[in-house]
This record gives structure tokens, C-alpha cells and sequence, in this order.
């Protein structure tokens, strides 16, 4: 069997938890260890783990999941308009909310498969986005987006607190959810989404998914009615997209209609295929990577790129700098979509595809040549 | 009247659009049988083939301001105006038809090498990975653009002679208040041609016939000896040049920018869904009622009674159809259907 | 005796082709029936009627007294038939140990089941259930391996480990050794016997004589969408009316 026994599991759960939560410091080195993208780590790591329950297990594209992300936060920061700025009713909001919107188009999506699935959710995604810009505007605020004000209602704590000065902040019990706070309750909820993915992987559901990813025909003739299957994995990645969203408003409370353009949902798509489809740990690594770059390479500007290489003497400095600014900067994109091409071309199981693939061939080469001494001595 | 007359209108000419970029997406899925997300791109790069023909036409040189004499002032001057006088500024005014004939064969250039280089590897691979692969591709050729011509939208106008609008109205008979731009008629003019043109290279040449014989049973024409891989190249390219023709012309309509092409993506797959994947007639026959319909649902009467519908009437009508007659309304039983 | 599969009266019509023609037959518990018959003459049309894929234009289908006809292939296999396809349909991508677990699981918990949290490596019973199938088949030094790359005779054996696992009260195999090796071919048969001798029903569309001799208790010979001849294999092999059924086809 491919999965791990409940030992293994448990500490690869550990060992995972502290990697996560000593981010701040193994961070240091790579320039990457600030809140701000610490926090971003841990959100869009939620979200591509939730992505790949879909994408992986069943094999069914979607591009449309940016909606659920976009619902979570509109329903998060309501939350903190409506009721109070704990973090915990936003987060529930944004999981619920999500979860609907989900059970809605996964209904009518799953009606088909293979593209006509992808391009469906991407009809619903362009016209989420489109409602949220234009009539929808008094839930959504329109291109302004959504933002605290401070008159807003907020019932809940108005019962207990005295509004102060200013705009208040999303808490968790008082803690304030901006900076490192923020970013260890991202976290927990990060070990806490990336267990459950884990014992849905190698749960019998999640058996039955990856199942009809290989053969959906098979499927029905052993005894699967396949549809709730899929809907529920439609809908459990939906909600994990929307409680990704509920935290980016918990970051930073405000939310918007750009959030939720296809393009938005290409990006889990590029860090889910980036990492490895399919594997536990590949979204993961993808959505770092993607927000890591994104945040590094797009900081790189032409006076950085001439110091980084002022070894070099004038000339090749000139050079270098010509060849490597167009990738890096505003061009990041370039690097990016270059990047993610050549994962498709060359290796479709993505990175931890292939170092799988290359610990592989190098078991097979010592077995072989532990077996060929064994039969020399 | 007047009003849905001038609605009709705005839908067919927006419907050319649609169709003319729905008809190339649609000719390389049923021709290679490719989801190919990079279309809109390509779109885009038919587009800035016009910006790139403005730009080399109006490569000017700095020259004394005569009229100013107060001080010493300089202003740009075309070198085509400095060398051919009104015959230069004749050409400049009439740049968009004219970078047609640079679009031709760039974007054919292009096709080929698209399909040579990255396509042909993927026939054999599933769906999704081709859909990925082409949205990089997108990515990356969107993103070039942007490094080469900066993210702003940059204004490409029609020559003056139709810069302004036609009285349509007046000559049937609606009245004078009735008119509607030039260009836009044009556009839709352009359209047609170039709809009928590919039609009738389909039907009438042998080259169109093996084609459509191709599209139709791929393993057959290849077991007669002919060499259908060859000209699905150059299908490819074909495509490439309608989808590049149909963003040279859109460009006085609306200011190439980097990302239009991604903005046309979605709504020209709905419209070869709706239409039938791999039908050209369905394509064309949806990107037309597409276009209507959504001129239609512009309108303030039916705003008042569903409000929002503008935004999402093609969306709609896609998920309408993809629930209830899934292979399109004019595509082929059986393909593509599950 | 119990009848299994009673099909009483079936007509389907496709445009101006009869495909079945008032077709009426019974399968008896512990029965093999094969139907057989020239290309064309409805077979794969009956299967699927039988199998409620097309609902027929009249006549019934029922198994074990409940009709069948418009059902979904997982109410179908949840009421006990399994079924082999003309090319094996396995889930290639899986191991073969998990492709055998599969089925049992679906016996086990229905058609859906929301387990996300229970562990499929603590299925003891279904895992052992699995292998113990695995091993009857031949296919326990490969259980490891991804379907995918076996062989197809020994695909065709997963795939009947995966009908079998679940203990059917119903064995449709559509053509089961078309397209092997006459070595492939051999084993099958032998591997259909010893099915055959658990006392499983059976119902096989075969074009292979040789198969159909060597298995049938009943054999049912269909021409142009009818039921031309029914009986035992010494009865049909002696019918004028099925030779000519057969030599029409090969003046063809």
C-alpha cells in the first residue's frame, strides 16, 4: 500500500508542524522571513492543499476556485462589519459561505467532465466576477472593495467593548492578527487543513477519488455512484479556498472582486502543477515558491541587478544585467509562466515529482548494485 | 425601433468579433484536436502587429519648429512625411489597413512556429496538460509584450475619413438621429470576408477538403497516403492569421493592452462551446447570437427587469447549453460529448 | 431453482433497424449462458438492455425480480451483477492490491460512502479479502505493481478478481478473450471454468466457439436481432438453422 502507517503519520504531522512554525527563523537566510509573506506562505499553502483534493485526487480542472477564495473574504470581512472583530466567526463565515457557493457550482459543473468541467467553472467564475463588479456591488463594493469603516454595526462587540479611536483590528480573543500573531494562527490552521488532506489521501474516500480519476467507467460498473464522490471533493476543496480567503481578510481586512478573476484561479492551478499534482507536499512547495518569488523577484530592479553582479567587470556586468532584467521586477510573470512551461513539457509530475523520480532511479541503482555484490562475494 | 435596430447592429459587429476568434480557436481543436488557451494571445499579437506598424511608420526625426521663433523649439516629424510629403501622411493615416499586410505573414510565422515548436508535442498528451501548457504559453507571450510595449493601452485610430460615424439611419429610411461608427460597419464587413473567405477555402479548394476530411476521421486521410499532420501546420497557421486580422481591425475599436487577450479567452470558448467544439459554422452562427444577445441584454428595458444580466448573459447561456445539448448547438453527436 | 436474470419480450428499434426482435430468455442460479451469433445480430444491443444502459422500446428485464431497466451501472452492480468488458477496464494508475480493494469496499459500504477520516491501510478484512483473491488468480507476486503494466491476459484476470471480490449474483462477460493470444485464450477459459464450478451465474457473449463449447450449459444463438435457437451446446452444434446463420455470414 502507498499510504503510511498511523506511527509515520504521526510523525511526519510533527515534523511537518515544526517546519511550519519555525518558518520565522530557517526563513531568515532566503530574505523571506516578514509576517507579510510568512502569512501568504501559510494562505495560499491552505489553498493549493484544497485545490489538489479536486485537481489531484480526481483529476477534474478546475478554473474557477478563485471564487471561493473571493467568497471567503467577502464573507469574512462582513463578519467583522456585522458581528465582531474576532477572527473565529470570519473564518467559520468564510469556510460556510464557500462551502455553499461550492455545493451550487460543483451541482451543476460536475454535470460534465474533462473540459467542458473546466470550462464551466470558468462561465462561473467570469460571471461571479462580473456580478461582483457591477450589480452586486452594495455586498461587494465594487472595484473599491470591501473595507471596514468605522461605523459599521459590529453587534457583538459592541456589547462588550467601547469603540475606541480608529479602525479597530481583527483579534483572536484580543490578540491582535496582524504580524507574527497573524501569521501562527495562518499556521495552525495551515497543520490542521494539511492533516486533514493527508487523512483524506489515504482514506478509503480518497481511494474512491483517485479511483474515478483513473477510471471513471469502471467506477459505475463496480458500485460507485461517482457524483456525490466528486461533490463532495468539490466541495471540500471549495471550503479550503474559502477559509485561504477568510484568512486573507483575517491578515488584512479588506476584500475584492479582482480576487476572484480567472486569472486568480490560474495561479492555484500554476502552484498546485509547479509543486506536483497530486502529491502531499507538491502544492505546498508551489505556493511558496510562487509567493516567494513573486515577492523577491518582482523587488529586483536594475540598481540591485548591477550590484548583485559588480564582481563582473563593467561589461559582462552590462550584459548580465540586460539578459536577466526582463525576468525579474515587473517581468516575474515572465520567469514564471516560462518557469511553468517547462514543468508541463519536461515534467508533468513537478518538483516533487521528479525528485521523487530521481530517488527512485537512485534505489534502483544501489538495489542493483548492492545485488550484483552480494553475488560477487 | 431605432433603438433595436442600432442593438442588432452593435451585436452582429460584436459577434464578428466573437466569431472570428471563435472560428481560429475552433479550427485547431478540430483540426488538431488542441485546447488551446494561448488564442487570446495570439489575438492580442495580432493586435499589436498594427501599435508595431504605427510605431515604424511614425519613426520621426527631431526637427526645428519654424512656426515657434521666439526660442529655439523642436517637434517630431515622421521621416515618411520629411521624405514623401502628403503621400507619407497618407500612409500614416491609413495604418491600420496597412499593417494587415504585416500581419499576414508575422502571424502566419508565428502559427507555424507555435505548432512546430510546442503543439505538435502535445497531440498525444491529455487535455489538461495541453490547457496548461498553452495557459503558460499565454503567460509568457503576454508577458513579452508587456516588457516591449509597457502596460498601457496604446490608441491606434482609423483613418480619419471614417473616424467619425455613418447616418445609417437615413439611408433606410429611420431618420437622421440614427447612426452608428464607421469602423464598427467596417468591422463587421471585415468579418464576413474573412468568414466567407475561410469557408470557401474549406469547401472549395482540395487543400480545404483534406482538411475537412481530417477533421472529420484523421486516421483515414492518413492511411490514403496523405500528409494530414502537414497541413494541420499549416491549419494552424491559417488560424493564427484569421484571429491576427480579427485583432489588427479591432484595434481603433479598443486599445490594444497586454492582457485583452486573456479578457477575449474565455468569452471566445464559450462561444465554441455554445457553437459545437470543433463546428466552424456552430462558431460562427454563436459568436453572431452571442453577440446579439449580449447587445441585447445591454439594453436599459431588460437591465430593469433582471438587473446584472449584461454581465453574465453569455456565461449563462454557455452553462444552459452545456447542461441540456452538450455537444453545442451545431456540433457533431459524439464529440467531445462526455 | 431460481431464475437470476429473466428478460421477457425485449424490443429495440434504432431507425428502420430491428436490433431486438421480441427476445425472451431466462438465466437459472449456478447457470452459464452464453449468446451467441454473427456480427450484428444484437448481442452488444442485449447487453445492454440487460445492463440498463438502453432502455429497451418494450419487454422486461428483471434480475432476481426487480427490473433493471433504467437503472444507473452502480445500482446495477450494487444489485449483484459485475460485469467483464470487451477490453479490460481497470484503473490503470493503481496498484493491483488497491484495484482488488476498491470493489470490495463498494461491496462493503454502498454506493457512497463519506469515510475521509478512517485509514484505508487499517481495512484489514478488505485487504486481506483482496489478497486472498489476488492469490487465486495468480497475481499475488505483482500486487505492488500498477495495473497499468501488466499484460492483457493478466489484466483480463485483475479485472475478473475485481468482478469476483465482490461475490456477484451475476457474471456478464462481453467477449472476454477478444483480441488475445490463443496461449492468453487458454488460460482464460480454464480461469472461466473454474469460476464456473463455485456455482456462479454467468452469461457470456462470445464470438470464439471454442470458448462458448467449452464453458455453456446454454447456449442461445441470436440472427438479426432474434432468437433463432436455444439449448445445449450438443443441441446447438446439430441446429441446420445456426449453421446457416454462420455459413450466411462467411459466403459473406
Amino acid at each position: 500500500m502507498d499510504t503510511i502507517s498511523r506511527k509515520g503519520e504521526l510523525r511526519m504531522m510533527a515534523l511537518f508542524a515544526v517546519i511550519v512554525l519555525l518558518m520565522p527563523i530557517w526563513l531568515i537566510p532566503f530574505g523571506a522571513a516578514y509576517p507579510d509573506l510568512l502569512q501568504k506562505f501559510a494562505i495560499f499553502g491552505i489553498f493549493a492543499v484544497g485545490f489538489n483534493i479536486l485537481f489531484g485526487l480526481t483529476g477534474y480542472l478546475s478554473f474557477g476556485h478563485a471564487v471561493f477564495l473571493g467568497v471567503g473574504s467577502y464573507a469574512a470581512v462582513w463578519s467583522f462589519k456585522l458581528f465582531t472583530m474576532n477572527v473565529i466567526p470570519a473564518v467559520i463565515f468564510g469556510v460556510l459561505f464557500s462551502g455553499i457557493f461550492a455545493a451550487v457550482i460543483g451541482f451543476v459543473s460536475l454535470r460534465r467532465s474533462g473540459i467542458y468541467f473546466s470550462i464551466l467553472t470558468l462561465a462561473f467564475a467570469q460571471m461571479s466576477y462580473n456580478l461582483a463588479y457591477s450589480v452586486l456591488t452594495p455586498i461587494t463594493n465594487g472595484e473599491t472593495g470591501l473595507q471596514l469603516r468605522l461605523h459599521d454595526l459590529r453587534m457583538i462587540d459592541g456589547l462588550f467593548i467601547e469603540a475606541g479611536e480608529g479602525l479597530p483590528l481583527t483579534n483572536l480573543f484580543g490578540i491582535k492578527m496582524s504580524g507574527y500573531p497573524g501569521f501562527y494562527f495562518c499556521a495552525v490552521l495551515l497543520i490542521l487543513a494539511f492533516y486533514l488532506a493527508l487523512r483524506i489521501k489515504n482514506s478509503p474516500f480518497g481511494m474512491a477519488l483517485k479511483a474515478i480519476k483513473s477510471n471513471q467507467l469502471r467506477m459505475g460498473y463496480t458500485g460507485f455512484n461517482t457524483r456525490p464522490y466528486l461533490m463532495s471533493a468539490f466541495m471540500i476543496s471549495g471550503m479550503y479556498a474559502g477559509l485561504a480567503g477568510a484568512l486573507l481578510a483575517v491578515t488584512d481586512p479588506l476584500a475584492g472582486a479582482e480576487r476572484m478573476q480567472w486569472t486568480a484561479s490560474g495561479e492555484v492551478v500554476l502552484m498546485t502543477i509547479l509543486g506536483g499534482v497530486g502529491t502531499l507536499f507538491g502544492p505546498l512547495l508551489g505556493a511558496g515558491l510562487i509567493k516567494y518569488f513573486e515577492n523577491i523577484f518582482s523587488s529586483y530592479n536594475d540598481a540591485l541587478l548591477q550590484e548583485t553582479f559588480s564582481f563582473l567587470p563593467d561589461m559582462l556586468n552590462n550584459l548580465m544585467v540586460g539578459i536577466i532584467s526582463p525576468f525579474v521586477g515587473d517581468g516575474w510573470h515572465l520567469t514564471l509562466g516560462g518557469l511553468f512551461m517547462v514543468i508541463i513539457i519536461f515534467l508533468p509530475g513537478g518538483i516533487v515529482g521528479g525528485i521523487t523520480m530521481v530517488w527512485r532511479r537512485y534505489m534502483k541503482k544501489r538495489g542493483a548494485s548492492a545485488e550484483m555484490e552480494g553475488e560477487t562475494s | 425601433m431605432d433603438s433595436i435596430f442600432l442593438q442588432i447592429l452593435n451585436g452582429l459587429d460584436k459577434g464578428g468579433a466573437y466569431a472570428l476568434i471563435a472560428l481560429g480557436l475552433t479550427l485547431v481543436f478540430g483540426t488538431l484536436g488542441v485546447v488551446n488557451f494561448a488564442h487570446g494571445a495570439i489575438f492580442m499579437l495580432g493586435s499589436f502587429c498594427a501599435v508595431t506598424t504605427q510605431n515604424l511608420l511614425t519613426y520621426s526625426k527631431k526637427v526645428k519648429d519654424e512656426s515657434i521663433t521666439y526660442f529655439e523649439a523642436f517637434k517630431e516629424v515622421p521621416y515618411l512625411e520629411i521624405w514623401w510629403g502628403d503621400t507619407g501622411s497618407f500612409i500614416i493615416d491609413y495604418k491600420v489597413p496597412f499593417s494587415i499586410l504585416l500581419a499576414i505573414p508575422v502571424m502566419l510565422l508565428i502559427g507555424l512556429a507555435m505548432e512546430r515548436g510546442l503543439i505538435r508535442h502535445f497531440y498525444n498528451r491529455p487535455h489538461a496538460d495541453q490547457i496548461l501548457v498553452t495557459f503558460g504559453l499565454a503567460i509568457v507571450i503576454q508577458e513579452i509584450v508587456k516588457s516591449i510595449y509597457g502596460a498601457n493601452p496604446i490608441p491606434v485610430p482609423a483613418p480619419a475619413i471614417v473616424a467619425g460615424s455613418a447616418s445609417i439611419g437615413s439611408w433606410i429610411g429611420l431618420g437622421e438621429s440614427v447612426v452608428y461608427p464607421w469602423w464598427r460597419l467596417i468591422y463587421l464587413a471585415n468579418a464576413l470576408v474573412v468568414i466567407s473567405a475561410v469557408f470557401s477555402f474549406l469547401k472549395f479548394t482540395t487543400y480545404g477538403m483534406v482538411v475537412r476530411a481530417g477533421m472529420q476521421d484523421r486516421e483515414t486521410v492518413g492511411l490514403l497516403g496523405i500528409d494530414i499532420q502537414r497541413r494541420f501546420t499549416v491549419v494552424f497557421g491559417m488560424a493564427s492569421v484569421v484571429v491576427g486580422i480579427a485583432g489588427v481591425m479591432y484595434t481603433p475599436i479598443l486599445s490594444p493592452d497586454y492582457h485583452m487577450g486573456m479578457d477575449f479567452l474565455v468569452l471566445s470558448f464559450v462561444v465554441v462551446v455554445v457553437g459545437g467544439m470543433g463546428s466552424l459554422e456552430g462558431a460562427v452562427v454563436a459568436g453572431f447570437m452571442l453577440g446579439v444577445l449580449q447587445s441585447f441584454a445591454a439594453m436599459n428595458e431588460i437591465k430593469s427587469i433582471f438587473p446584472g444580466i449584461d454581465q453574465i448573459i453569455v456565461y449563462l447561456v454557455a452553462v444552459i447549453i452545456l447542461l441540456t445539448r452538450p455537444r453545442g448547438l451545431m456540433g457533431r453527436k459524439g464529440v467531445m460529448e462526455d | 431453482m431460481t431464475t437470476v436474470l429473466n428478460v421477457s419480450g425485449v424490443n429495440k428499434r434504432f431507425g428502420g433497424l430491428q436490433a431486438l426482435d421480441n427476445v425472451n430468455l431466462k438465466v437459472e442460479e449456478g447457470q452459464t449462458l452464453a449468446i451467441i451469433g454473427p456480427n450484428g445480430a444484437g448481442k452488444s444491443t442485449l447487453l445492454n438492455v440487460c445492463i440498463g444502459r438502453l432502455a429497451p422500446d418494450s419487454g422486461s428485464v428483471e434480475f432476481h425480480g426487480e427490473t433493471l431497466i433504467g437503472k444507473q451501472p452502480y445500482e446495477i452492480n450494487q444489485a449483484g451483477v459485475a460485469r467483464v468488458f470487451q477490453t479490460p477496464e481497470i484503473f490503470p494508475e493503481l496498484n493491483l492490491l488497491e484495484n482488488v480493494m476498491i470493489p470490495a469496499l463498494s461491496k462493503r459500504n454502498g454506493a457512497f460512502h463519506f469515510n475521509i477520516i478512517s485509514r484505508m491501510r487499517e481495512e484489514k478484512q478488505i485487504e486481506a479479502d483482496a489478497i486472498s483473491f489476488l492469490e487465486e488468480f495468480g497475481l499475488q507476486d505483482q500486487s505492488d505493481n500498477e495495473a497499468g503494466t501488466l499484460s492483457r491476459g493478466d489484466k483480463r484476470r485483475l479485472e475478473l478478481a475485481m468482478c469476483l471480490v465482490q461475490k456477484p449474483k451475476l457474471l456478464l462477460l462481453d467477449e472476454p478473450t477478444a483480441g488475445m493470444s490463443r496461449h492468453d485464450t487458454n488460460t482464460t477459459i480454464e480461469l472461466l471454468k473454474k469460476i464456473k464450478e463455485s456455482g456462479m451465474t454467468k452469461v457470456i457473449i462470445e464470438h470464439d466457439m471454442q470458448v462458448v463449447f467449452s464453458l455453456a450449459d446454454k447456449i442461445v444463438v441470436l440472427a438479426q436481432g432474434a432468437i433463432i435457437a436455444g439449448g445445449t451446446p450438443d443441441e446447438i452444434r446439430n441446429d441446420p438453422k445456426v449453421q446457416e446463420a454462420y455459413l450466411g455470414e462467411e459466403q459473406v
